[in-house]
């Protein structure tokens, strides 16, 4: 039978490599993709809280659907914030990106 | 006789027995006739396949008035295997610059996708693959996966043809998404449960009816919906020849584009099939719970009268443009789709006690007031349209 | 060696193999290919969590729409990608660092957690039908469910406003 902890290390791991996109990468296309990663992990972690703890409580689950509808609206806003940048700065890379108005 | 009254579990006591018996432990043996049993049924909704495709070019014959295919075999019936053999004896051209691994992925999740789904149809009330309890959205979900495919068929392909026929294409899939979705609920709102088991046997115990009566225009939204969503006529703009050169199928030749075209047949059949469950009583016929081969053959019936409504839809209407889909989608279909389903559930509830013909009548008197409320809206906005219009003085020649 | 641990085990790969190939592939689109088979893996770990509404939504919203929108936005911003160059800023070092000391934390604490040895439970009822129960119920979270969706209606404007021409 699969124990609880090895869904928590498997989120912990998750999580991490998503924490790792976030810090190394250039593009910010693959931040947010890293970003993805770690509200996924995050998932993991509160779904298997849920069906190891208490079923009759269903916060662990609705709070997965909320997680679920904030990522949506984050990657929504993001990728058109992404659009709206390379249309002007016809660059990607975080680090060029440094100037508030130009 | 007990075979025919419970097929599967003859079958599959019998193989158990077999299986036991040559000393393998209870799960492994469970796990092998499981796997069997996919790969049964998968060949078996394969050479269905083929079936359609005589059946889609003989239909698409008459409908144009010519007879089709009839040299190979009586009426053309063997026709699919040359056909069959022509492909896989073709080239398979992979284009320079092609990205390999998503290339060669899209066809097979293509197909991946449409069989996924018949894992949740009840074919009879013996013979199903699961009683999925989120069956509605393991149907919307499959469709994700094939638009993932086209996705990946458009952007590997190095064309930029493919790419906005990928584009166009996922785009009407997305949009059409809403109102199916919405017009699944419709009868989960009536059943009370997403299952298609369910589903089934509320249209016929305890006094139900087909809900194509309760509920025919949830039936009309969710086939223009799926007519939408497989991507026929007239919503195929992004593959017609004249517009887009066959849009993302153009780069893949031989068995890989036959794999894409017996997708696409299957989906429309498996749709049709999807309409016959929803709305029009699955595999209810005479005598059908007690024998369910009756009730896979009343099924396979309905689901082909489904079929041939869209194949119908396809030969007779025109193609429409990308911005016309769209806006009929978004300013159209979804509002009323939206209003269907606050009216259905409403009306739902208040005939919650009635009796069944108080039911029926009051469902399908509301689902008539909507059409007529419709009708007469789209009749103000056009006269509106028309008045404000330049006049245009007659000219002297 | 149960069938539900190889199919954990099968899964927990599946999904570190493709996160770990998310961050460092050099192609932005294989990147996005790579977080589907991630999120479909974690889609089959929800399904073996008993969460099957959860799994389906997350094939249909992640899958069918996030995904497919960074694969639209790679798509139309494609000038970054003909660089073939290392795709990793300067300090990548020091991440590793970050994420190898989080890691280790996250899997102390979760080792410290009281019922971290606890096998399932048998379901009660079904939870399909007690979590649509929960969603509106007025004692329990129709309040968070109203709010998500405005807050989806807000980032609808939001980004249409954001990413239009003007």
């Amino acid at each position: 039978m699969v124990p609880l902890s090895w869904y928590l290390f498997l989120s912990a791991a998750l999580f991490s490599i998503g924490l790792y996109g976030v810090l190394a990468r250039k593009n910010v296309i693959a931040i947010l993709l890293g970003i993805e990663l770690m509200l996924n992990a995050a998932n993991i972690n509160l779904v298997s809280f849920w069906r190891y703890g208490s079923t009759a409580q269903m916060g662990g689950q609705v709070f997965a659907i909320i997680v679920f509808a904030v990522a949506a609206a984050e990657v929504a806003v993001g990728l058109a914030l992404v659009i709206a940048v390379y249309r002007t700065r016809k660059t990607l890379t975080a680090d060029e990106l440094d100037l508030m108005k130009w | 006789m007990e075979f025919l009254t419970d097929p599967i579990k003859v079958i599959y006591d019998w193989l158990m027995s077999v299986l036991s018996g040559w000393g393998w432990a209870d799960w492994v043996s469970a796990l092998v006739i499981n796997l069997l049993a996919i790969v049964v049924f998968i060949l078996i909704v394969m050479v269905l396949d083929i079936i359609l495709v005589w059946v889609e070019r003989k239909v698409v014959a008459r409908f144009q008035d010519r007879l089709g295919p009839n040299r190979v075999g009586p009426f053309g019936l063997f026709q699919p295997f040359p056909d069959i053999i022509k492909l896989i004896l073709k080239e398979d051209i992979t284009p320079e610059g092609a990205d390999r691994v998503p290339f060669n992925l899209a066809p097979i999740l293509s197909l991946a996708s449409v069989l996924f789904l018949w894992a949740v149809v009840p074919l009879s009330s013996r013979i199903y693959g699961v009683d999925l309890n989120v069956a509605l959205l393991y149907l919307v979900a499959a469709g994700s996966i094939g638009t993932l495919s086209i996705i990946l068929a458009g952007w590997s392909s190095n064309n930029k043809y493919a790419l906005m026929g990928a584009y166009r294409m996922v785009s009407n899939m997305i949009s059409y998404e809403i109102p199916m979705v919405i017009a699944l609920l419709i009868p989960t709102v009536i059943v009370g449960s997403m299952s298609l088991k369910a589903i089934t046997e509320a249209q016929f115990t305890n006094g139900g009816v087909w809900f194509v009566l309760i509920s025919p225009l949830g039936a009309l939204i969710f086939l223009i919906a799926a007519i939408a969503e497989l991507g026929r006529s007239p919503f195929d703009l992004h593959e017609g020849e004249s517009e887009i050169v066959s849009g993302y199928h153009i780069e893949y030749s031989g068995m890989k584009f036959g794999l894409f075209y017996a997708g696409e047949l299957l989906h429309a059949f498996t749709f049709g099939g999807f309409i016959a469950v929803l709305f029009f009583g699955g595999w209810h016929g005479p005598w059908a719970e007690q024998y369910p081969l009756l009730g896979v053959f009343y099924f396979v019936i309905k689901a082909m009268i489904g079929y041939w409504v869209i194949m119908w839809v396809k030969y007779t209407v025109p193609r429409i443009r990308i911005d016309h889909m769209l806006a009929f989608n978004w300013k159209f279909l979804t509002p009323l789709a939206f209003v269907l389903l606050m009216v259905t559930a409403l009306t739902h509830r208040i005939l919650l006690d009635a009796p069944t013909w108080l039911y029926v009548a009051g469902m399908f008197l509301s689902n008539v007031v909507l059409v007529w409320l419709t009708v007469e809206l789209m009749r103000a906005q056009a006269r509106r349209k028309r008045q404000s219009l330049p006049v245009i003085a007659a000219v002297e020649h | 060696m149960t069938a539900e641990q190889i199919i954990f085990f099968l899964t927990a790969a599946l999904i570190l193999v493709s996160a770990l190939m998310v961050v460092t592939t050099r192609n932005l689109v294989h990147a996005a290919l790579w977080l589907i088979a991630t999120l479909f893996g974690g889609a089959v770990l929800f399904a073996t969590l008993d969460a099957a509404f959860l799994a389906v939504v997350q094939v249909v919203v992640y899958i069918g729409a996030i995904a497919i929108m960074f694969i639209f936005v790679v798509m139309l911003t494609r000038r970054d990608l003909l660089a073939k160059a290392s795709q990793t800023n300067a300090g990548w070092p020091w991440a590793a660092l970050v994420a190898i000391g989080t890691l280790a934390g996250l899997v102390f604490l979760s080792g410290q957690m009281p019922n971290a040895g606890a096998q399932k439970a048998a379901l009660v009822g079904d939870p399909l039908v007690a979590l649509s129960t929960a969603l509106v119920s007025p004692d329990a979270y129709v309040l968070a469910f109203e709010v998500a969706s405005i807050m989806l209606l807000a980032a609808l404007v939001g980004a249409v406003y954001i990413a239009n021409r003007k």
